[in-house]
């Protein structure tokens, strides 16, 4: 009975997965391509997408290697980066059972990703971690493959082609932020205040000379810290 | 000093990781605390935005077509369009522009 039951799930992840698995691909080619411009090899690039599985947190993360800044920076732009997997993790935490155990947990939290989250969080009742796993069998490939490809075949396109590919993470980033950003006028706001900061962080002459990494770290504590004081959420469920 | 990449890659795995397995495991109730709820809540929204602007103008060939990427990007994420549609897309506009531009 429970068997079948998982197995059900486990089919229908995958199926929702494939979706996922071909965005993923394309994304992390061009995640692939910074990796190469960072200096990694293809095996470290696919590495680095295997075990961590993040878009923003693995950018970051190549920024921080291609400026050969400190092993200290690392982490903290890793938990700025991914911070709102924390708060994902959280609210996946209320959808499993309490029956739901210790390993079921620490491989669900293996790819806790911004669109298997999405996903995961919609079903009604409670989540059978079968349902990721199916997911998380099609997502995981795709993202580090696409990285591998991303890097080999980075070099071997027409820089034209390569131009155009680099703007799909950016691209991606619009697609997270702007949806919120119209339904909610403070986040509206944080977006654009972020930008124009942002853009005077990378040209003022005293701020400038600071690491991009830690600009962002600074820009995102201030800027988020400030909203949470002036703006607390009042919502039960917020989704990021 | 120079690096070690694994070692790089290993903080990214370690910090990435703790991140989303600790409150699966350890947090059995939702955060009550308002203050860091909120925060988390605009995390992500102020990070990605500073990490997109102005970094997106260095990223290609030329910055008109950077920048013309990245309103249509807005334009289509605004009205609702995937992921994967509003980054290949953005990706076609620059393609093209610099196709005439360049």
């Amino acid at each position: 009975m429970k068997r079948r039951e998982n197995k059900y799930f486990y089919l229908k992840g995958i199926k929702m997965g494939i979706p996922i698995g071909l965005g993923y691909f394309a994304v992390s080619f061009t995640l692939g391509i910074s990796a190469g411009n960072a200096g990694m090899t293809a095996v470290q690039a696919m590495l680095t997408s295997l075990l961590v599985n993040a878009s923003a947190g693995q950018y970051a993360g190549f920024t921080v290697i291609a400026a050969n800044s400190g092993y200290m920076e690392m982490v903290v732009m890793e938990l700025i980066a991914n911070a709102r997997y924390l708060l994902m993790s959280c609210a996946l935490s209320q959808k499993l059972g309490e029956e739901t155990g210790l390993l079921h947990r620490l491989l669900i939290g293996f790819d806790v990703t911004d669109e298997i989250f999405g996903v995961a969080v919609s079903v009604p009742e409670k989540l059978n971690p079968y349902y990721n796993y199916g997911m998380m069998t099609v997502a995981i490939p795709g993202w580090s493959l696409g990285t591998l490809f991303g890097v080999v075949m980075g070099n071997i396109l027409p820089s034209s082609v390569v131009s155009a590919l680099s703007v799909a993470l950016y691209g991606m980033f619009i697609a997270i932020i702007i949806p919120p950003a119209r339904k909610n006028r403070i986040i509206a706001g944080l977006v654009f205040l972020s930008m124009a900061a942002s853009f005077l962080f990378a040209k003022l002459p005293a701020v400038s000379s600071l690491s991009p990494g830690i600009r962002t770290i600074i820009l995102t504590v201030v800027i988020a810290g400030g909203a949470a004081i002036l703006f607390p959420v009042k919502e039960e469920h917020n989704e990021p | 000093m120079s690096h070690n990449v694994y070692i790089y890659i290993l903080i990214m795995f370690g910090v990435t990781y703790l991140i989303r397995v600790l409150p699966l495991t350890l947090i059995r109730k939702e955060i009550r605390n308002q203050t860091i709820r909120s925060f988390l809540y605009y995390v992500p929204y102020v990070t990605l935005a500073v990490m997109t602007f102005p970094a997106i103008l260095d990223a290609t060939a030329s910055t008109w077509s950077a920048l013309a990427a990245l309103l249509v990007a807005i334009v289509l994420a605004w009205l609702g369009k995937s992921l994967f549609t509003v980054a290949v897309i953005s990706c076609g506009v620059v393609f093209l522009l610099e196709l005439a531009l360049v």
